[in-house]
């Protein structure tokens, strides 16, 4: 699995060239989440790629041939902090509507929203720790669920912002003529 | 200079003659006509072509020749879906061209209004980068952003969708507030693994792999310089052709499929492979596996997504031949590289026994034969198109070119019905050279409308023919792989000879060698010529690679020719 954070030009059409590139390279995407970032006109991506090393630098190469790419970087190996965010909406009548409250309470999770038959529970952390949660409220019966994919920060202050030197070199050699326009 | 209010369809041409336009390639409809209408008022030749398809290979043509960038005009739905085999044939390639589109007022997009098509959805794979313009005041951005892209980098097709309402739509006009934000539309490079100065230098056996991108960085004379300082021979790419002179003795030639012998054997043998400008396509290595399993590799692309793609490499620089070469030449010491040469030499010596030009004449017309007596007549200078198939191979093989951008053939996409309109472009763009078209009877049925714009616009452009009334490389494949089943290749065609002159073209045919230079040397006196030459109907292209074989396990053409002609 990698992780890239990539940031793009807010402009209509962007997700699609991005997507786009994955079907036709043939790459698979586990999740892929947008937002807007701390500079106007700039959104980021945090993007989830099932692929090995070779196919990983395909990936970046590939995203910077995108005109609307500003900036990609592959997070993968960086200590970094991962969240997804599920609400999911239980069927919680009787006993079970204690036992709810108490999961999500265990999970750090809130109920947002109660009827007389169901809750619903917002959580937020790592992919696994949702997961599991899932999985524990699975025998009360989810009724629907939706969670956002991975976003991901790096850690301290190595994180650049937004808009950065984009000549990023790597290896032994330094770049004879960078693709200059 | 002070901003003047003007209309969309004003700014694109005055911003198109800023970029150095003069000319362009089109066909006008509904949704562009605002366009064209302003066009008359600014110093633009129009070449009306009879189909869009056509308007994409000609400003592909011209950019070939000219490493300009080339420009095609159509209207929106019909027309500029006709494009898009143009555009992936220039995308496949890393052909600079710009295509403006027009598009159904920005009010209906969406509403599946007349002649309404996505085009920019429908080509985002198919381009570099394209553009939906909906506003007037975004049209000269849009070009000049248009034309830095294709331009840049690796180069490649840019479309330009504009709306009726922006081009009818007024605005103030400012070039300079314009321009296109460089350092935005640079990319970075990524280059990695070992220093490639060592080891050329270590090399016992290297080669190098010329692509189109020496052509491309302007680095003929870097590469030349290094073949020769470091001894090393040279095999190119199909797109590579030209940009070291084939007569040059370090040339070996093309390689691959359809490469000659030694040129695949001499990569096979190599330790060192030193790939410039070019992107170890599946047709160039044959089976990964077993591809040059003893070198080393070095390769330099201006495009890092071509690194480690197909084959693995020791070191992978990113940046223009020209530059990266350079650095290189000063660090290169005393190669003693003799013996290689001699044992690429001594390969030769097999080949040259079954080569076709130095069989007996058995009385059949081979195309070969017509292919490599046109070199001879037009003493190798002029610019030749080829369409894609046999005919393709065998001008690779038996035109030799010495000088940069004189072979124009569609390699990656392998686009049929390619040369003829990309011929009409190279001619625009280099009125002075001598054109030759050499295209298959198949391929030449699939544009030949493109005659009627040769004639209207009074071209200069010869076309001969390759007549063997085969679908040929099909059919070749079929012979080889599919025990002679001639599925749907045998084609018919019309007498070329009164097709032409019922266009306007002066025609002939030719059915014989001793009478083939006569009349080649009669076509070259005419302002645009056709000749037919009905060539021998089932000669197959040697050597070849099967699809997926190993790269040194190549079908050879029997000798003596005699054999073949009889079975």
């Amino acid at each position: 699995m990698h992780t890239y954070a990539v940031y793009v030009d807010n402009k209509p059409g962007v997700l699609n060239r991005v997507a786009s590139l994955f079907r036709r390279r043939g790459f698979n995407i586990e999740s892929l989440t947008v937002g807007h970032t701390e500079t106007d006109g700039i959104s980021r991506m945090t993007i989830v790629v099932d692929t090995d090393e070779r196919g990983a630098r395909l990936v970046e190469a590939n995203l910077y041939k995108l005109m609307p790419v500003r900036r990609v970087d592959n997070i993968t190996r960086r200590p970094a902090i991962s969240r997804d965010l599920a609400m999911i909406k239980v069927a919680a009548i009787g006993d079970g509507r204690t036992q709810v409250m108490q999961l999500a309470d265990v999970y750090r999770a809130r109920i947002v929203d109660v009827s007389p038959e169901t809750l619903v529970i917002e959580a937020t952390g790592t992919e696994e720790k949702i997961d599991s949660l899932v999985e524990m409220l699975r025998p009360y019966k989810i009724v629907e669920m939706v969670r956002t994919g991975r976003v991901v920060m790096a850690r301290g202050s190595s994180m650049t912002p937004a808009k950065t030197d984009r000549q990023k070199r790597t290896g032994a050699l330094e770049d004879a003529a960078a693709g200059s326009v | 200079m002070s901003a003047k209010t003007l209309t969309g369809a004003q700014i694109l041409w005055e911003s198109l003659v800023r970029e150095g336009v003069t000319v362009v390639f089109g066909y006008p409809g509904g949704a562009i006509l605002p366009s064209y209408d302003a066009m008359l008022d600014y110093p633009i030749r129009h070449v009306l072509v009879r189909h869009e398809q056509g308007a994409t290979h000609m400003a592909d043509g011209y950019a070939r020749a000219t490493g300009k960038v080339g420009v095609a005009i159509a209207t929106s739905g019909p027309g500029a879906t006709n494009m898009v085999t143009g555009i992936a044939t220039a995308m496949m390639d890393s052909s600079p061209i710009v295509c403006i589109t027009g598009q159904v007022g920005s009010a209906l997009i969406g509403s599946d209004a007349f002649q309404e098509t996505d085009i920019t959805g429908i080509t985002l794979p198919i381009t570099k980068h394209n553009f939906l313009v909906t506003h007037a005041d975004e049209i000269a951005h849009a070009i000049r952003e248009a034309f830095a892209i294709a331009a840049s980098g690796r180069p490649g097709p840019v479309l330009v969708d504009i709306t009726k309402d922006a081009q009818l739509g007024t605005c103030t006009f400012d070039w300079e507030a314009a321009a296109p934000d460089l350092t935005a539309l640079a990319r970075p490079g990524h280059s990695s693994g070992v220093d490639p100065v060592p080891l050329i230098n270590a090399a016992q056996r290297p080669v190098i792999l010329a692509g189109r991108g020496v052509m491309l960085s302007g680095a003929e004379r870097e590469v030349l310089e290094l073949a020769e300082k470091a001894r090393i021979p040279v095999a190119m790419t199909l797109l590579g052709i030209g940009g070291v002179p084939a007569t040059h003795p370090l040339n070996l030639g093309m390689m691959g499929m359809h490469g000659e012998a030694w040129v695949n054997h001499a990569i096979q043998e190599s330790d060192l492979l030193i790939a410039l400008g070019m992107r170890f396509d599946d047709r160039v290595t044959g089976n990964l596996k077993t591809y040059a399993p003893n070198a080393k590799k070095i390769h330099v692309d201006i495009d890092p997504a071509e690194f480690n793609k197909n084959v693995t490499v020791d070191a992978a620089i990113s940046g223009n031949v020209k530059d990266v070469v350079r650095t290189w030449l000063a660090q290169l010491t005393d190669p003693k590289r003799e013996a290689w040469l001699d044992h690429i030499h001594e390969l030769k010596g097999d080949s040259a026994v079954r080569d076709i030009q130095n069989l007996p004449d058995d009385g059949h017309l081979y195309a070969a034969h017509v292919i490599n007596d046109i070199w001879h007549i037009t003493e190798g200078k002029a610019i030749v198109v080829t369409d894609v198939g046999q005919h393709q191979m065998w001008e690779a093989q038996y035109y030799r070119h010495d000088q940069p951008r004189t072979l124009v053939t569609s390699g990656g996409l392998g686009t049929m019905g390619f040369a003829l309109p990309a011929a009409i472009g190279a001619k625009m763009g280099r009125p002075d050279a001598e054109v030759w078209v050499v295209v298959g009877d198949g391929g030449f049925q699939m544009t030949l409308c493109e005659l009627a714009t040769l004639v209207q616009e009074e071209l200069d452009v010869k076309i001969a023919v390759i007549n063997n009334g085969y679908l040929g490389m099909v059919r070749q494949w079929q012979e080889f792989f599919y025990q002679r089943r001639y599925a749907a290749t045998p084609i018919s065609a019309p007498d070329f000879q009164k097709l032409g002159d019922a266009y306007g073209v002066w025609s002939a045919t030719v059915t014989t060698r001793g009478e083939l230079a006569g009349i080649v040397e009669k076509a070259r006196k005419q302002r645009g010529a056709l000749i037919d030459f009905r060539v021998e109907q089932e000669d197959s292209v040697y050597p070849m690679v099967p699809a997926g074989a190993d790269l040194h396990k190549m079908i050879r053409r029997p000798s003596p020719i005699a054999e073949t002609a009889a079975d």
